[in-house]
């Protein structure tokens, strides 16, 4: 398949590119990991005129730990989440979705940030995002400004980044003492976007009861889903087996799928609950509830 | 028309280049600008993995990135395994285990194994199943395929040791 004619360029620095995002408008596109992009371009879904190359801007591609936040820089890849050292020891539940995207050859290329600018809902980031809180840095003519996650998905493909803005960085604030988070997926092969998929994040106080609780949702509805009924069911209580049951089909309830050829959307809820119930017990587990 | 751009890389340790357009995937430059047809074309869509090269020592699907991406970056695709009229020991591995059967998807599962091997010598069989899992086989059920891993990893293993026992 021939993806449609377009110009291409490459800057050198992230003013650049906002230059040439301002030049182009809508008819242009960035191009980071293309590991959506380009599929959807074969496939002519998409036809930008331009394509602005982000990838020898230096300095975009970093995992640190810096004022109070975990910071992932705009060309990230997935691949280095899967072998950071600070990504295992503090963010299993980064290290569990790393691992669930795509196949060993698109992680390497594909980007965190792209997982989230580019707004399908059947990503895997996204969840994870909202599950952990995290911030989105918008880059554009005027400087930076900080989008919460939650703020961040609009619709369908369409996210709050503005034509001329770049997501330069992705910032989750560091988890305190006894947090622990995991990521459940079905897909039907490797490769394949979630049937369904579920992140959660909890933070438990010394006896045992939930703080902090970071539950979404993938793939089951336009956007991803903050679960936040099942989110305020559980702050304050044991994380036990009883009250995580209830919370998974609150978040089951929150689910909006619809029927395709991944299943019917009865089944998708069904399976909602079930990954809600697994993800929410190995968070416990991992805050060392 | 997009005008033409000059993409230069090293692949196989050569100095290449090819006046392109932007839109030429990188399969495609390497197939047909280079003439070098080892890497197939399989899917097309990003899913089989047969177009696996490894560029700037990392695997990625041909078919999902433009030439001009690749421009100053070094490629190796599947004729750049042998050496002084030598099988790679994964090329060995493959021919000794059966790990193929119609052979169309073995440039990309030599040149996926090649990079796993590259990073992790000795791989247990969870990781070669890992490792191999951007590429698919129809023929094999990729019993195979992880024997054909293993021996080349054991050969290798044998090699490195009779190359400290010369020193």
């Amino acid at each position: 398949m021939i993806p449609p004619a377009f110009e291409y360029l490459r800057p050198n620095t992230i003013p650049e590119a906002i230059a040439l995002l301002q030049q182009h408008g809508e008819d242009a596109k960035i191009l980071s990991g293309g590991q959506s992009l380009i599929p959807m371009m074969k496939l002519r879904i998409a036809r930008p005129g331009y394509l602005i190359d982000i990838n020898r801007i230096s300095g975009l591609s970093y995992i640190k730990e810096e004022g109070g936040f975990l910071k992932i820089g705009g060309l990230t890849r997935e691949a280095e989440l899967e072998s950071s050292a600070v990504i295992r020891a503090k963010y299993p539940i980064l290290l569990d979705t790393a691992h669930v995207i795509a196949d060993p050859q698109v992680r390497n290329l594909a980007t965190v940030a792209g997982n989230l600018a580019h707004g399908d809902p059947a990503n895997d980031h996204p969840a994870t995002m909202l599950a952990l809180g995290a911030q989105v840095v918008a880059t554009g003519a005027g400087g930076e400004r900080i989008i919460p996650i939650e703020e961040f998905f609009l619709s369908l493909f369409s996210t709050a980044l503005q034509p001329e803005e770049i997501l330069t960085e992705i910032r989750v604030p560091a988890p305190p003492a006894r947090s622990g988070g995991a990521y459940f997926k079905l897909e039907r092969k490797v490769g394949d976007f979630a049937t369904a998929a579920v992140a959660a994040q909890v933070t438990v106080d010394a006896n045992g009861a939930a703080q902090k609780v970071g539950i979404a949702l993938t793939n089951v509805g336009p956007t991803p889903i903050k679960a936040k009924k099942a989110e305020d069911f559980l702050r304050g209580k044991k994380l036990d087996e009883a009250n995580i049951r209830h919370a998974a089909q609150l978040a089951a309830d929150d689910a909006q799928p619809s029927s395709d050829l991944r299943g019917p959307a009865e089944y998708k809820k069904g399976l909602v609950k079930e990954l809600a119930k697994r993800a929410l017990s190995r968070a416990a587990e991992r805050a060392g509830k | 028309m997009a005008k033409k751009q000059l993409v230069s890389v090293k692949v196989n340790g050569r100095e290449r280049e090819a006046a392109v357009e932007p839109r030429l995937l990188l399969v495609h430059f390497i197939r047909e600008s280079l003439q070098l047809t080892g890497t197939h074309i399989g899917c097309d869509t990003s899913h089989c993995g047969a177009c696996t090269v490894v560029l700037n020592g990392k695997t990625v699907k041909s078919c999902t990135m433009f030439a001009v991406q690749a421009d100053g970056g070094e490629i190796l695709t599947v004729e750049g395994l042998m050496k002084d009229g030598q099988l790679h020991p994964l090329q060995e591995g493959f021919k000794q285990e059966h790990g193929l059967q119609c052979g169309f998807c073995t440039p990309g599962m030599l040149m996926s194994s090649y990079a796993l091997l590259h990073n992790n010598p000795t791989p247990s069989e969870d990781e070669i199943r890992r490792g191999i899992s951007g590429n698919l086989c129809r023929c094999t059920g990729y019993q195979n395929i992880v024997g054909a891993v293993q021996y080349a990893s054991g050969k290798m293993a044998e090699g490195k040791m009779a190359q400290g026992g010369a020193k």
